[in-house]
Formats: structure tokens, sequence, C-alpha cells
């Protein structure tokens, strides 16, 4: 009776969370919540940019956010003493992402009768949040000057998955050889489609038009 | 690390397919991966060996990678080729309006019971 059986399976390891973060967009969108999924390297800065934009727009819609890190809640304080609004850790266990059923659990802890828009801070990681859908409805990333123009050639799942861009830390740029035409060149082969918004989160320039980003998407997910 | 990630997800699908099979033992997990899929295949082996000999169903069962090579195609000249050898640009027309065809798989194919 030592037979061996071989059973067929032939199925993506991504399957099943790419169906999950389907149901939790149309679960979102009957609760009228945005989620928007924001990505990066280690430091390129996420929550900087955060506060930055959130002090923008808190007083015309109602945000929310989610701070996913491997093991510390330093981002969620930081956000709540910063802005005032709900901020909530997730713990993602030692895992380099989240996938749909984490950010489900997550949301699960946000008060979304009080939310037009919830912001996923992902784990900071080029490779692993970009296969996994969150059910957020846009995908956004920041790639801070120091890390090179190239990297859309580099991380090009990254670049294709994200609609909006963001080059952060501009007041650098004199000592870096960033290339900012590049930069869109590059990006722009990955997603065609994809805004590239330069910004300084230290000092704010540039932050009012990811605001008028933000809002303008709000708005035309909540009317359509 | 992104390949230990990836191992809960297989192990994940492998007991649920053990479940509804009722099997009580998997001695071989067979994945297909990928030549540009991000991962490295002794990353992923080195993880599942930590992951697999903790759940009882999978304790010492072994994990075989079958790589699958990259290939691209090119929607100017209809041609195939080496997404790996070639990037994006294709070798024969030098268009860039090519898109990969295979190679981007991670990929559970079959498990071996006993
Ligand atoms: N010069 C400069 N520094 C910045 C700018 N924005 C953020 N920083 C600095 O970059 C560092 C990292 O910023 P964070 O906002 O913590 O980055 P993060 O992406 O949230 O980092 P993790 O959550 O650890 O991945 C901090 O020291 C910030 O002060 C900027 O526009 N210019
Ligand atoms: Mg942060
Ligand atoms: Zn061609």
């Amino acid at each position: 009776m030592d037979e061996v059986k071989v059973i067929e399976i032939k199925k993506s390891v991504f399957a099943d969370n790419d169906k999950d973060a389907d149901l939790l967009r149309k679960e979102l969108k009957d609760s009228g919540v945005y989620l928007l999924n924001l990505m990066s390297s280690p430091g390129s800065g996420k929550t900087t940019t955060l506060i930055k934009t959130i002090n923008l727009i808190k007083d015309k819609i109602r945000v929310a956010v989610m701070e996913a890190d491997i093991d510390s809640d330093v981002d969620a304080v930081k956000i709540k003493e910063a802005t005032g609004i709900p901020s909530i850790q997730l713990h993602t266990g030692g895992m380099c992402h989240l996938d749909a059923e984490m950010t489900r659990q997550g949301l699960a802890n946000v008060d979304l009768k009080d939310a037009d828009l919830v912001i996923l801070e992902n784990v900071g990681n080029l490779v692993c949040p970009a296969e996994f859908d969150t059910g957020a409805v846009r995908n956004a990333m920041i790639l801070s000057v120091p890390e090179g123009h190239d990297k859309p050639l580099k991380y090009p799942l990254m670049f294709s998955v994200c609609d909006l861009v963001v080059v952060n830390k501009i007041d650098v740029l004199p000592y870096f050889d960033f290339d900012m035409e590049k930069c869109r060149e590059y990006v722009h082969m990955r997603n065609p489609k994809a805004q590239i918004i330069p910004i300084c989160a230290k000092t704010g320039e540039g932050v009012e038009k990811l605001a008028e980003w933000i809002l303008n998407e709000v708005k035309n997910w909540k009317n359509n | 690390m992104h390949e230990l990630g990836i191992v809960f997800y297989i192990i994940r699908d492998v007991k649920k397919v053990a479940e509804e099979n009722s099997v009580g033992h998997v001695s071989k997990v067979v994945m297909s991966i990928g030549e540009v899929s991000t991962i490295i295949p002794d990353y992923l082996t080195d993880c599942w060996r930590w992951a697999a000999d903790k759940e009882p169903l999978l304790k010492g069962c072994t994990l075989e990678i079958q790589q699958v090579p990259a290939v691209s195609y090119c929607g100017d000249c209809n041609s195939e080729f080496g997404t790996v050898d070639f990037g994006k640009k294709c070798p024969l027309c030098g268009s860039e309006n090519t898109w990969l065809l295979r190679g981007n798989e991670v990929e559970i194919k079959e498990i071996a019971c006993d």
C-alpha cells in the first residue's frame, strides 16, 4: 500500500488573494470607503508625506490611516500626533507585504462609517507588496531622489501596478545625479498612464498637487 | 524576505488540497517558477525546509522547482524571443511593443502523497 498518489493542482500562489482582493474592493465600494495603498522602499518618506498631505485634506474629507510594519508602532503614533486623525498599526508578523486578508483584518479596526478615505502605508519594500493586491482602489508609490531614477527599470512590477508615482526629497536634487526626465520616461515605459508628482515632504513643496490628486480621485470614485 | 511569505501561501494551498482529498502526508510538492518571477529558487527551498518541517502534513516533504524560461512576444513582427537575453526590445525588429508570454509563474503544479 505504499503507492504514491499524485494530485494535479496547477494554480498560481496568488490566485486566492486576487479573488479576495476583488471581493474586498466591492465591499469597500458598498461602504463608500476609498482605500489607497501607498508603497515605497524603506525611508523614502511615506510617513512624512502622509502627515503633510493629510493636514491639507483632513478638513475636506474624513481620513484614516493604517500603518503596516513588521514589528513597531512608531509610524502610527507619529501620524496620530501630527494630524489628529485616527491611525492604527498593523503588524505583519514578519511578512514582507500585506495581502487582502490582512488588509481586511486591519480595516475591521477602523471606523468605516466615519471615513471617506483610508490610506494604507504598506511595508517598505519594492518587490513583495507589488505582487499582492490589497483590495485598494489605487496603488501609489513614493520614489525618493537618493534612490535614483533607474528604479522603474529595476523594479518593473512595482511601477506597472502604480497609478501615481510621487518623487520625494526634491530638495536634495543638487546633490544627486537624479534625472527627472529619464525618471518620467522609465515610469511611463512601465505604465503609460501613471501620474508623476515631484514633492519635498520636508518643506511641503508640491504636496498641494498630491492633495489635489487624492481629493479628485475620491470624488470621481464616489460619483461613479 | 520575500520567499518565506510565498512559502506560507504554498503551505496554505497544499493543506487545503490535502484536506479535500483526505491525504495524511504529502511527500513532494512540485512548483513551476518563472525565470522572471522574482523568486530565488534556493531561498524558496531553504524557507520551505524550515517552515514545512513544522507541519505534520509536510514533515520531510521535498519542494521540487521546475523553472519556466521567460519568453516575450513582439507585437510588431510577431516573433518570440528570450526575455532575459533581450529585455523589452525585440532583437529582430527593434520594437519595444513587446510583452511577456510566460516566465512570471509562481504556480503549484502538483503534489505527491503517500
Ligand atoms: N531631505 C529630505 N528628507 C526627507 C524628506 N521627506 C522625508 N525625509 C526624511 O527621510 C527619513 C525617512 O522618512 P519617513 O517619512 O520616516 O519614511 P518612511 O518611508 O515612512 O520610512 P519607513 O516607514 O521606515 O519605511 C526621515 O528622516 C525624514 O525626515 C524630504 O522631502 N527631504
Ligand atoms: Mg513610515
Ligand atoms: Zn519584433
